[in-house]
């Protein structure tokens, strides 16, 4: 296999782009601070207390935010494009985001349904969270028990978009009965946001978010093996039952919490597994794997900082623009080198 | 008769293969009595549909048999571990690979895996032992192309080649001569022949190319609607097997020169 040590260049330069843009990004927003400011205010150091707390709560946790969304997002679609040898898999193919939206809906939109009920914790982040991972949570556990019934993984598949299209048809039942300020409600959590995590959230979010990596990395054997096909993977002594199944826990860690704090955030996922193999050329997921990591988070502050809008008032939403720039650069890719390597 | 015996790779008693059903078996052939030595080369003919795919899924455990029993270099192969199975019998398979964007060199080093640590490093001696398998197969210059770049029969040189670094005492390949034009069919089982007495590994493939495979092997496996014949190539065409392979009416085996004539 060609090893990482061949690659050192460019995972150099990436790093380093990992890191401008990590600081550009906590240097853009709303109210211009300059950017010396900045560096003081990140090592503690600023006078100006407004300009701290901006800093140090809001700029610096949604930086660290967009890179866990943008490099688990990317590396779970990694592993269900190599595990269902599809190059249309992504992250939520599992049903995850269905499922955690399903949960949000229930709580936004069911609350309407059900009466004043529920009213009185819908602006809390937390029950949405609780909810958004309960949903994915029970929809992963209805796919894990059907897939350990199914052998063929083109099978689980399958499933997992049968759950999608059940969960969504709920939700636009539930839509149908509500009213349009819960309606608007749940449609802006479906922009996803990146911000508003506090700290604490955000050692949660870490937490979960370093075990999925972990099985991630735990898999790259497996991964590389199954590029030949689940026979071939068989006959190299591959237990092919215990290596899906912690494929599939660490993109249901990944998604699944991703989802909860962020929202469903859409395309990173598929897009960024393709960036990287167009531009690094090879299948070996030893190499993928940190490189994946590294575009994720990059493409990511990149989307957050332009949704930004820097020194305006507004915000886009984040799910919007990651197609918006993302999906033009994937064509322009696959036209230029005139080959979709997977 | 222990030193032939010790020379037996793969034997099966009395193995009977088909598929288990709710509605109950349906067995594809029965009373299979075979056995493999060391260093053989062993083609399995038969007409379509007889279940030679079968056998060989039954043969490499990825079916169980209806009945009967497999040994592997003496053991059963139910008691074989995953791993253990990965050493000592390596395969070819019909079915496209997954990824077409792996490197030549990428793909003979994943027959290495089964002896690899957790992330599949290769140490020095894994690195000659692709090396051995690339120059065996004459592939070396392909080493970095991908394999998506290769023609049929470099690529099928290259699976080989990936078999081959999986070190094992057996190697099965399932047609591996389909989609190839004459002069590479005759070249991919010729190359075969040269690896089992180069390597005195086992090999064992099915195959349509019956006047090959009856110059070339040292042994055949032919499945036939009502039995299963193994034996070396001259006795079976002495015994006048090979008449009963196919329906008489197109074409007739001619046993002066070894090969089938069509009716005229």
């Amino acid at each position: 296999m060609s090893d990482i040590k061949s690659y050192k260049l460019p995972f150099v330069l990436l790093s380093f782009l990992l890191i401008v843009c990590f600081l550009g990004n906590i240097s853009l927003g709303s109210v211009y601070i300059p950017i010396p400011d900045v560096f003081k205010g990140l090592f503690g150091n600023i006078t100006n207390e407004s300009w701290s707390y901006i800093i140090l709560n809001y700029r610096l946790p949604k930086a660290l935010t967009a890179i866990l969304v943008g490099s688990g997002l990317g590396i779970s679609g990694l592993l269900m494009q190599t595990l269902f040898r599809n190059p249309l898999a992504g992250p939520f193919v599992l049903g995850i985001s269905s499922g955690a939206s399903l949960g949000v809906a229930i709580i936004i939109l069911g609350a309407g349904v059900s009466g004043g009920f529920l009213t009185g914790m819908l602006i809390s982040k937390w029950s949405l969270v609780v909810a958004a991972s309960l949903g994915s949570f029970l929809v992963l556990l209805a796919v894990l028990a059907v897939s350990s019934k199914v052998r063929d993984t083109m099978a689980i598949l399958i499933i997992g978009l049968m759950f999608g299209s059940i969960t969504s048809a709920v939700v636009s039942v539930l839509s149908y009965f509500s009213s349009a300020q819960k309606l608007q409600q749940y449609i802006f959590w479906g922009f996803g946001s990146l911000g508003n995590l506090s700290w604490r959230e955000l050692a949660i979010f870490f937490i979960i978010y370093i075990f999925g990596i972990l099985l991630s990395i735990l898999s790259i054997k497996a991964l590389n093996t199954l590029l030949l096909g689940e026979n071939y993977a068989k006959s190299l002594g591959l237990n092919m039952k215990r290596s899906r199944l912690i494929i599939i826990l660490a993109t249901s860690f990944l998604a699944g919490t991703i989802t909860a704090f962020a929202g469903p955030i859409a395309f990173i996922g598929l897009a960024i597994p393709h960036l990287t193999r167009q531009i690094f050329t090879t299948a070996n997921h030893k190499v993928l794997l940190p490189a994946v990591f590294l575009f994720g988070g990059i493409l990511m502050l990149i989307c957050d900082s332009i949704a930004q809008l820097p020194n305006s008032d507004y915000t886009l939403p984040i799910n919007a623009i990651t197609s918006i720039i993302g999906a033009p650069v994937v064509i322009w890719l696959l036209v230029r080198k005139r080959k979709m390597v997977f | 008769m222990d030193e032939k015996n010790s020379n037996i790779i793969l034997k099966t008693e009395n193995l009977s293969i088909g598929y288990e059903s709710k509605k109950g078996t349906n067995v594809i052939a029965s009373n299979i009595n075979i056995s493999l030595e060391k260093g053989q080369l062993v083609g399995l003919v038969g007409a379509n549909g007889i279940g030679k795919s079968t056998l060989l899924r039954t043969l490499t455990q990825v079916q169980n048999p209806i009945e009967g029993h497999i040994l592997l270099n003496g053991k059963h192969i139910e008691s074989f571990t995953n791993l253990q199975l990965a050493q000592t019998l390596s395969l070819v398979l019909t079915e496209k690979m997954a990824s077409k964007n792996l490197s030549v060199f990428e793909l003979i080093a994943l027959g290495r895996q089964p002896y690899t640590n957790w992330i599949g490093s290769l140490s020095t001696q894994d690195l000659d032992i692709i090396h051995q398998a690339m120059a065996s197969t004459n592939i070396v210059s392909l080493k970095d192309k991908k394999c998506y770049e290769l023609s049929d029969g470099q690529l099928q040189k290259a699976m080989i080649s990936r078999a081959l670094a999986q070190d094992t005492d057996l190697i099965v390949l399932d047609e591996p001569t389909t989609h190839l034009d004459m002069y590479h069919k005759a070249y991919i089982l010729k190359l075969l022949q040269n690896l089992t007495k180069e390597t005195g590994k086992t090999i064992l493939f099915s195959s349509h190319e019956i006047d090959l495979a009856i110059q070339l092997c040292d042994k055949l496996i032919v499945m036939t609607n009502d039995s299963v014949y193994s034996d070396s190539p001259c006795n079976l065409i002495t015994k006048g097997i090979f008449e009963s392979l196919f329906p008489e009416d197109l074409i007739k085996f001619d046993n002066q020169t070894g090969s089938f004539r069509v009716n005229k």
